[in-house]
């Protein structure tokens, strides 16, 4: 009894007798379609946008995308405002590829258990982004989103904060070895509006929100970072200048 | 030992074992000790009290077996190595229920949000990717481990190759389980859906992976069969292209060997390609090629009758790993990915119908002349059922990747619904019906109830019937209602109002969870009295005339 109807082919047959071969032939079957997709948008110069105002995170900001990541958010809330007529009136301007071309790794998403956050920045106060973490049914009463009291309540971690810094800049987000050497000096700066470091920390990181974070009578809470992650989030490029036409692609 | 005619000594494989484990434990113990964080530090100190866990057993291994290692055949006949097999499957149950109970709980959490109790380890966010990668990586991983190292016994009629590797895999694969498990309770994510352990983690599933490969590869050369049997072909196309999607999607940048923190090196667009390259073949080749070879060895052994079209099969495997790679930019329609990139994600997508369903027809022909074994063997009814999950579940796939239809379904709980008509119809019927089947055979011992399989089986399908309807309502609901607009022009509902709606459906689909948990569980307890019984002989060896007709025509 044979387990196949039908006349072996063949051509197939040396594949069938030849292991190592029959390996080759997967291996080549399966190159071709990753080749043609991913290495041309290393190239293609209209991959990503060419935009003014995207800059790498301070390290502030980092250390609450950090937290972003480790909490799992992107599972429940994507970063990607679709080019749709509902999207872009709920969310605000369409995604550009270019405001996320420093996250390693991206956060874009692919479920919505929660609203876009593509455009969060801006749209709320610190106070209601700490009372919302603490209990989101304090400010949403239908919410489904879990409670994160426990970010406040943590001190951040950031000693270290300038290794990471480093491995980004190995994988090319441009870090200057002043950034690098500033690292914890200016996560601090960003919490303290009176510090002494505040213009050249300003030079570095343009635009940046720098609130007080009383860092002299309590330390930095990860909740801290995390808002102050939140509060930039697709704040980089005025939408005003930004010109469509030019980057059509 | 008296009876041995050669001297003892140990081989250059248990030497070197044990030496690199003895290494391992040193530097890890370094690491835990200068480690950034706590978590980290656990980890580290896991990986130390295994390695010298791993080095005491090889030597205690090597301590009480005779000089001579087990002969290849006995009497003519090939001597299975069954002990990785029997772990494996056994492990695949627990890690099943594991992953199927985690499951059940985050269901229960976004219906009704006061279950996250504020707690870190147990917040959605944490328990999710723990549920995905039990149940993918832990469950089906298991049960691909076990089945793959049956069947490449049984097809190439040899001994597997190896005397510790084959342990070093299932043992290997099942500790970097449990370290990417914990380390998602813990915080420690790359935050890559379905690809979240850390750079350590991945390092150590890399080695344990070639080794996998090396094993399955030294017993096909050695085959006593002049061809290479299909169910091989999909097995090798799984691990292969699983290794190099894994290296792919894992080049990444550690802060420092003292911190379970890396950085991608990939970032934005490129990632998101990248990822979804990596995240549809996890399912084209994890879920799919994979468990198609339990298909093309499981149901023609047990219908007992040869696969129905062998040009088809050729078809089937070269058609479907060459189209599915292609695949992966339907994830990102619409998304700041170029359009030229999504384009060939759907268009591929569209023609992978094709061969899926041509896959499909192959699995379920082979019932050809024995379909009136589906109203007495419920076994065979779950893997032919499992089949026709299949087919739906590849129809509706390439459906979904149409840019329009996309547009509503993307981001909505429809595509929870498709996953999981694939994964709980497909994924597991398949490896439920596998085991069901062979477990009795490398246990040598008759399955305890039939009756209960039953059992499993209907509980399971009004669960999925549960699950993937209430999913469709929910989905396609909240697509609608995010675009819906008033008679003045404005959006109708806000955000939360669509969040509002899915509760009925939420609960459904936890409902649908439960039955399934449920059935699987009588599988454990039928399972149990299986192994726990003095029954007797149930070995396919008493299929040893049929085994023969497992060569391939000549």
């Amino acid at each position: 009894m044979a387990l196949s109807i039908g006349r072996r082919l063949p051509s197939h047959r040396f594949l069938e007798t030849h292991s190592i071969w029959l390996v080759v032939g997967i291996i080549v079957a399966i190159a071709i379609g990753g080749i043609v997709e991913i290495v041309p948008l290393f190239y293609l110069k209209n991959t990503i946008e060419k935009v003014d105002g995207v800059r790498p995170y301070s390290p502030l900001e980092l250390a609450g995308f950090n937290i972003y990541v480790r909490e799992g958010c992107y599972l429940c809330h994507s970063q990607m405002i679709r080019p749709l007529r509902d999207e872009v009136e709920r969310y605000g301007h369409y995604s550009l590829a270019a405001e996320s071309m420093f996250d390693h790794p991206f956060q874009w998403g692919s479920k919505r258990n929660g609203p876009d956050l593509a455009r969060v920045g801006g749209k709320y106060s610190d106070d209601w982004h700490f009372d919302h973490l603490r209990d989101p049914r304090s400010v949403v009463p239908a919410s489904i989103m879990p409670g994160y009291p426990f970010l406040e309540k943590a001190p951040l971690d950031y000693q270290h904060i300038g290794e990471d810094l480093t491995a980004l800049s190995r994988v090319g987000v441009p870090y200057s070895k002043e950034m690098i050497d500033h690292a914890v000096d200016d996560l601090r700066t960003q919490g303290s509006p009176d510090s002494a470091g505040l213009d050249d920390f300003l030079k570095r990181y343009p635009k940046a929100i720098v609130r007080d974070l009383r860092i002299d009578k309590r330390d930095v809470s990860e909740a801290d970072a995390l808002v102050a992650y939140l509060q930039r989030l697709g704040t980089q490029v005025d939408f005003k200048l930004y010109d469509d036409k030019a980057n059509i692609r | 030992m008296a009876n041995s005619t050669t001297a003892k000594s140990m081989t250059g494989g248990e030497f070197g074992l044990m030496s690199l484990m003895l290494a391992l434990c040193v530097i890890t113990l370094f690491i835990a000790a200068k480690a950034y964080s706590a978590a980290y530090a656990f980890h580290a100190g896991l990986f130390c009290a295994a390695s010298a866990l791993a080095a005491f057993a090889v030597y205690q291994r090597y301590d009480s077996r005779p000089a001579e290692f087990p002969p290849a055949e006995i009497e003519g006949k090939p001597n299975y190595n069954l002990g990785p097999v029997r772990f494996a499957s056994l492990a695949a149950l627990f890690w099943g229920i594991a992953g199927f109970s985690v499951g059940l709980y985050i269901a229960s959490e976004l219906a009704f949000p006061w279950l996250n109790f504020d707690f870190a380890l147990i917040n959605f966010g944490r328990l999710r990717p723990l549920h995905t990668s039990a149940v993918i990586f832990a469950f089906g991983g298991n049960v691909l481990l076990a089945t793959s190292l049956y069947v490449v016994q049984r097809t190439c009629r040899v001994r597997l190759a190896g005397d510790l590797a084959p342990w070093f895999v299932v043992l290997g694969y099942n500790f970097f389980i449990l370290i990417a498990g914990t380390g998602y309770l813990l915080g420690i994510t790359r935050s890559h859906e379905y690809a979240e352990p850390e750079w350590y983690a991945i390092i150590w599933l890399v080695v344990v992976w070639v080794t996998y490969f090396l094993v399955y590869m030294a017993t096909v050369a050695k085959r006593k069969e002049p061809h290479i049997y299909v169910a091989n072909w999909f097995y090798l196309a799984f691990i292969v292209t699983i290794a190099v999607l894994v290296l792919g999607n894992n080049a990444e940048v550690p802060v420092s060997i003292f911190s379970s923190k890396s950085y991608p090196v990939w970032s934005g667009v490129q990632d998101a390609m990248i990822q979804w390259w990596y995240g549809h073949n996890a399912v084209g080749f994890f879920l799919t090629a994979g468990f198609l070879a339990i298909m093309y060895y499981f149901i023609p052994k047990r219908a007992e009758r040869p696969i129905y079209s062998y040009r088809l099969s050729i078809i089937h495997f070269w058609a479907l790993i060459f189209l599915y790679i292609w695949a992966g930019p339907h994830h990102l329609h619409y998304t700041a990915l170029p359009d030229w990139a999504q384009t060939l994600g759907a268009t591929f997508s569209i023609m992978l119908w094709m061969p899926s369903w041509g896959g499909m027809i192959n699995g379920l022909m082979t019932l050809s002349g024995a379909w009136d074994k589906l109203r007495t063997d419920p076994v065979l009814r779950m893997l032919v059922v499992s089949v026709a999950f299949y087919g739906m579940a590849t129809f509706e796939g390439p459906l979904m990747s149409i840019k329009s239809v996309n547009s509503l379904s993307h981001y909505t709980d429809w595509g929870i619904g498709h996953v999981h008509s694939g994964s709980l119809g497909w994924v597991a019927f398949v490896s439920f019906g596998a085991l069901y089947c062979m477990i009795p055979w490398i246990f040598q011992r008759k399955l305890y109830s039939l009756k209960l399989v039953e059992w499993h089986f209907w509980l399971a399908s009004i669960g999925i019937v549960f699950y993937i309807s209430a999913m469709w309502v929910a989905g396609i609901m909240q697509g609608l209602m995010w675009r819906a607009y008033t008679d003045q022009g404005f959006l109708e509902y806000s955000f939360v109002e669509t969040t509002e709606a899915m509760h009925p459906m939420y609960v459904i689909r936890a409902m649908g969870g439960a039955l399934f948990l449920l059935g699987a569980l009588i599988m454990v307890f039928n399972i149990y009295k299986t192994l726990a019984s003095q029954s007797e002989t149930a070995s396919e060896t008493s299929l040893v005339g049929a085994a023969a007709g497992l060569a391939p025509a000549e």
